[in-house]
């Protein structure tokens, strides 16, 4: 949404406009409870989150002042509600990750899949195949979507987080670093960490022939 | 297989992905990036994959509202713009 748009929104929730309202649900309530996820230890928990920042939202629309956009604003209030329930309810998420999860240094591919010594140290041994011969059918599949959602499902909460708002949700890096208070270094570590693994395991999954086929 | 195209290895090129299509790598860098990838095949299908592995996340249902959640939001929402008019 443009700044333009934000005012005309903001503006037509003052006024009680529900279908505005039922429109900005509909847009963000998803990612909302995706991001959630990252803070707290069950859905339950997270659905209560996303129902308190709509409460925020509301709550807090007079004080808007748009010098961020409404979308960052709206998943600011969510992170801070999160972080309050996550810390009440002592979740989960230890507080040294919610600036990173630890295992940043982990290298993006498998160190077996390069060469160890001599003048080619470091080259592919195992290089990756192109994915170009691969129907597009294939690769946007349900069961290949089902795939990467649990690989997305796995990883640590903050990497989780941003590739959610980077990738699924399309945020620029800027942004997702507004709404998660990390620096643009830190952002863009986890999520190449958290790329990586989804890739990692999409590889692995498209490399084994697919199921009906074959023989 | 290729061995340090322009100074970079594979093994460093595959760290460098998201910086490089986030476009805030340094210039030199850059180029030096792109170099390796225009000699090395591993390191091309690397991108490419990565690149296919972003498109298919960007593709990921970001799910519907469920009718129930929506219908108690509205009303909480008509409670607040009541209370508003109300004061
Ligand atoms: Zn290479």
């Amino acid at each position: 949404m443009t700044p333009d748009e934000d005012v005309a929104l903001v503006e037509a929730l003052r006024r009680g406009d529900e279908k505005a309202f039922a429109a900005l649900v509909d847009r963000y309530h998803s990612s909302l409870l995706r991001l959630a996820m990252s803070y707290v230890a069950t859905r339950e928990q997270a659905e209560d989150v996303v129902q308190e920042t709509w409460l925020g939202v509301l709550n807090g629309i007079d004080r808007f002042e748009g010098r961020s956009s409404l979308k960052t604003w709206i998943f600011r209030i969510l992170v801070n509600r999160a972080k309050t329930k996550g810390v009440r309810e002592r979740r989960s998420v230890p507080f040294s990750s919610l600036e990173g999860d630890g295992d940043e240094n982990q290298p993006s591919v498998d160190a077996s899949r390069f060469q160890e010594g001599g003048r080619s140290a470091g080259a592919w041994s195992a290089p990756p195949e192109s994915w170009e011969g691969i129907p597009e059918d294939r690769l946007l599949s349900g069961e290949t979507r089902m795939v990467v959602e649990e690989a997305i499902a796995l990883l640590p909460a903050m990497q989780r987080a941003v590739i959610t708002l980077r990738d699924v949700r399309g945020f620029t890096a800027q942004e997702a670093c507004d709404v998660l208070g990390l620096t643009e270094a830190n952002q863009r570590v986890l999520l190449h960490r958290a790329r990586s693994k989804v890739r990692a395991r999409l590889e692995e999954y498209l490399s084994a022939e697919p199921a009906g086929v074959g023989g | 297989m290729t061995f340090r195209r322009h100074g970079l290895t594979c093994q460093q090129v595959v760290e460098l992905v998201t910086e490089y299509l986030d476009g805030v790598m340094e210039p030199r860098r850059r180029a030096r990036f792109e170099a390796h990838l225009d000699g090395c095949d591993g390191c091309t299908a690397y991108l490419e994959q990565f690149r296919s592995t972003v498109a298919v996340i960007g593709r990921l249902d970001v799910g519907d509202v469920p009718a129930p959640v929506m219908s108690e939001l509205l009303s909480a929402f008509r409670n607040w713009s009541d209370d508003r008019d109300g004061a």
